[in-house]
């Protein structure tokens, strides 16, 4: 594994390897040293949580961060190719991980420099990373990533997150309901993909009885500039809240997810629940980000 | 007796079997030279396609890559090579695996709209004419391309 640039280029003995690490890094940090490493984040977009996973991420493997964030101030602003820009960073770093608002930025890139690419996000197209942590989050909550039943809940039709999602557990056997407004479903050619894989999905306009059925909860944030009218959206807006309530009748292990930022599509009172997973998820991501650069560094077994 | 409407021609190449309508896309991927004699037909009436459009170069014979490069918009196109007013061989057109640099993307967000870069698909269904983008890894069916 040179880069880490989409899910398709993953085999399943590579997903397998990283979820492995990321499990024996979280017990144990201290068993690789990515010191006089350094990590540049080239990000074109805003993000949070992402770039500062990483930067945790390195950081306490001992490794050093450099980077950018907006461009704004920067040589991009003066008209600087996306090429140009990342070759520098590769004579300034041992790894580029980079989000663009461009689909196939981090490919192009991972083609003109020769230290490993890690794609955090190019546009609507891939984030990998995020795939991995969600697989990660999934196995540990459950204790396998076999035959699980899932609601993907919220905006399906452009959320990425739910998307790789679905593809990555699809080697698995799961059994997927796709609850969202009708005008937000899951695309036609991921359910064709789906059905052609033998996946086993139903696609639901409200949540009822699946509830007490799932063993996890995936949900997604509602953008209201997703729609084209006001009244539609305040019409769904309300239709997908998971609140404390919502949960009593859910199973012993179910686990709510959600990629965060959550705006108010879970209510707080779920945080206080066995339910709520969504932070630890985001620690998660810490842990499987450690795994994808110890790897692509060449310091893993 | 078979009237020919286009003078035949002593060396180089005849591409038939071209879509109606569909001549000056081709012509404007094979980019003749300045120097080349370039006999255009438009409308033949043809038993297989009703109506087909032809072309002759005088003097140029096409390579087998230069052929293909026109399979995305004249999928049925045979290719003759001529050599002192007969045919020498002959081809059909095959839609190459990877086709660099011939095609745009139609995803106005993929990045080989933004940077100065060869674009490049892989041919996912040849029955269907369908390509993957290798960049932003959208699927788009050859009629909805535009070439480069």
């Amino acid at each position: 594994m040179k880069n880490l640039v989409s899910m398709r280029d993953l085999a399943a003995k590579d997903i397998i390897k990283l979820l492995a690490l990321a499990e024996s890094l979280e017990k144990d940090p201290t068993q690789i040293d990515l010191s006089r490493r350094v990590m540049a984040a080239i990000f074109y977009e805003a993000s949070t949580r992402t770039r500062m996973s990483f930067e945790s991420a390195m950081k306490r493997l001992g490794g050093e961060v450099i980077g950018m964030l907006g461009t704004s101030g920067t040589s991009v602003e003066k008209g600087e190719t996306l090429s140009d820009t990342a070759r520098i960073m590769a004579r300034y770093s041992d790894i580029i991980v980079m989000r663009h608002p461009l689909e196939g930025a981090a490919r192009y890139v991972a083609e003109q420099v020769d230290i490993p690419v890690v794609n955090a996000g190019d546009g609507a197209n891939q984030h990998p990373t995020q795939s991995l942590l969600d697989l990660y989050t999934i196995k540990k909550a459950q204790g396998s990533l076999e035959n699980l039943k899932l609601a993907l809940i919220g905006d399906l039709k452009y959320g990425r997150t739910v998307h790789s999602l679905a593809y990555a557990l699809a080697p698995f056997n799961p059994e997927f309901y796709f609850v969202s407004p009708k005008s937000l479903g899951m695309p036609s050619h991921i359910l064709n993909d789906l059905k052609e894989m033998g996946v086993k999905f139903q696609e639901k306009i409200k949540l009822g009885k699946i509830v007490d059925e799932v063993d996890i909860m995936y949900v997604t944030r509602i953008q209201r500039e997703r729609f084209p009218d006001r009244e539609e959206y305040e019409k769904v807006k309300n239709a997908y809240i998971i609140s404390a309530d919502l949960l009593k009748g859910a199973k012993d292990n179910m686990k709510v997810m959600h990629p965060l930022p959550r705006v108010n599509e879970i209510t707080t009172d779920v945080d206080t629940t066995k339910y709520a997973y969504y932070f630890d998820q985001a620690e998660n991501g810490v842990y499987m980000r450690q795994a994808i650069l110890s790897t692509l560094l060449g310091e893993a077994e | 007796m078979k009237v020919l409407k286009v003078d035949p021609i002593k060396n180089g190449t005849v591409i038939d079997h071209i879509p109606a309508g569909r001549v000056q896309r081709v012509l404007a991927i094979l980019k003749p030279r300045a120097s080349d004699v370039v006999m255009m037909g438009m409308n033949f009436s043809s038993k297989a396609m009703r109506r087909k459009d032809i072309i002759k170069i005088e003097g140029r014979e096409l390579t087998q890559n230069e052929v293909n490069s026109i399979a995305l918009i004249a999928p049925d196109a045979k290719v003759s090579i001529i050599r002192n007013f007969a045919v020498a061989q002959k081809s059909k057109v095959e839609i190459p695996e990877l086709i660099e640099g011939l095609v745009a993307c139609s995803n106005p967000k993929c990045i080989t709209n933004a940077e100065p870069m060869l674009t490049r698909f892989k041919l996912i269904n040849a029955s269907k004419r369908e390509l993957a983008c290798q960049y932003c890894e959208r699927v788009f069916t050859a009629d909805e391309m535009d070439h480069i």
